[in-house]
């Protein structure tokens, strides 16, 4: 299917989570929680059309064609 | 141990309940690498720093949040580049979930040029994070009375400006934020157009709580030595405040004795 990440048209699997949506661009495994299973904090969040969907949800949220996800990080800022 | 170390341990800035030794919030904005950004930071002795959201790129090398994480350094995200009270709420939510804080620096900006607080903007989105369970650092101008308003609806500390962002014309009206300061119950965080050393020190006898900046630093020919300064004039900023300076006078006032002076020919 097709989503919108950050702007820009992207395919991903039919079926596919936020959960997979985030570690396919972050390269990192999640555990259930959503928390990365190295142990160190992922340090994202997401939202999905517009909502945050909150980590816990991440594994539960299935995307949907045409959907439109943001998934930002901590950068440099003042 | 000197009296200065002293006096300085035993005066920790503390903002909902969490002590900080250190009276200086240097933000991560303007540095040209994260390497460098990281010795600015140590050099400064900050103990809490603001962050920006932007949109995650794999290309990215390194992660800031890491090593903020990695130095013991707490995160403060901001909602830089919102325009509406809505995209900093959504703004202040993603940061929540991703750096797992419910500290917000809230700033609410009126245009590109001025980077300015949008007062109304800000007064909304003030009251929408506080309903949401956020601690909101307001940024806001040097208003006491816009400053006092924020504080009523909850905001957990107000940072009003010395100048606009990255001006680095030092605080244009100091008398507003000794104002602010005589007014607030809430910390004050003296935030945004410190140029030099003596401006924080400034800000600091004036009785502000703590100063931010982060363009003085990382845009600094010498990041590092900058950091460090930055780190002496908030403690000599605050020490003179609690010293409590000498009255400022119109006419000379000898220091020396007249008497006893010896007598020439």
């Amino acid at each position: 299917m097709n989503i919108k990440l950050n702007g820009d048209h992207r395919s991903i699997g039919d079926g596919a989570s936020v959960t997979t949506l985030v570690t396919e661009l972050t390269g990192r495994a999640l555990d259930p929680s959503g928390q990365a299973t190295d142990g160190r904090k992922i340090g994202v969040a997401v939202a999905r059309n517009s909502a945050v969907v909150p980590r816990s949800q991440w594994a539960a949220t299935a995307l949907a064609e045409g959907d439109e996800l943001e998934i930002v990080t901590a950068v440099q800022g003042g | 141990m000197t009296t200065t170390s002293i006096r300085t341990h035993n005066d920790p800035l503390v903002i909902d309940g969490v002590e900080f030794g250190s009276r200086l919030i240097m933000g991560t904005g303007g540095a040209p690498s994260l390497d460098g950004l990281g010795a600015a930071l140590i050099a400064s002795g900050t103990e809490l720093t603001t962050v920006a959201m932007r949109r995650y790129s794999p290309a990215e090398t390194g992660s800031l949040f890491q090593l903020l994480l990695d130095n013991g350094i707490r995160v403060l995200p901001n909602t830089a580049g919102c325009f509406t009270a809505k995209d900093a709420v959504l703004t202040a939510e993603l940061a929540r979930e991703a750096l797992e804080t419910d500290w917000v620096k809230l700033e609410v900006i009126a245009d590109e040029h001025t980077l300015l607080p949008d007062a109304v903007e800000l007064v909304d989105a003030t009251e929408q994070l506080v309903d949401r369970g956020f601690k909101v650092f307001a940024y806001t101008n040097d208003d006491p009375v816009l400053a006092l308003r924020l504080e009523n609806l909850g905001a957990t500390a107000v940072m009003p400006l010395g100048s606009p962002i990255g001006t680095g014309l030092g605080i244009l009206n100091p008398h507003n934020i000794e104002l602010i300061v005589s007014r607030a119950s809430v910390p004050v965080v003296l935030d945004a157009g410190i140029g030099t050393a003596s401006d924080a020190a400034l800000a600091m006898e004036l009785g502000c709580d703590a100063v931010l900046l982060a363009t003085a630093v990382t845009r600094a020919q010498n990041p590092v030595q900058m950091g460090e300064a930055f780190k002496h004039a908030v403690v000599a900023g605050r020490l003179a405040k609690q010293a409590g300076r000498i009255p400022r006078r119109e006419h000379a006032l000898a220091s020396s004795a007249m008497e006893g002076r010896a007598e020439f020919l």
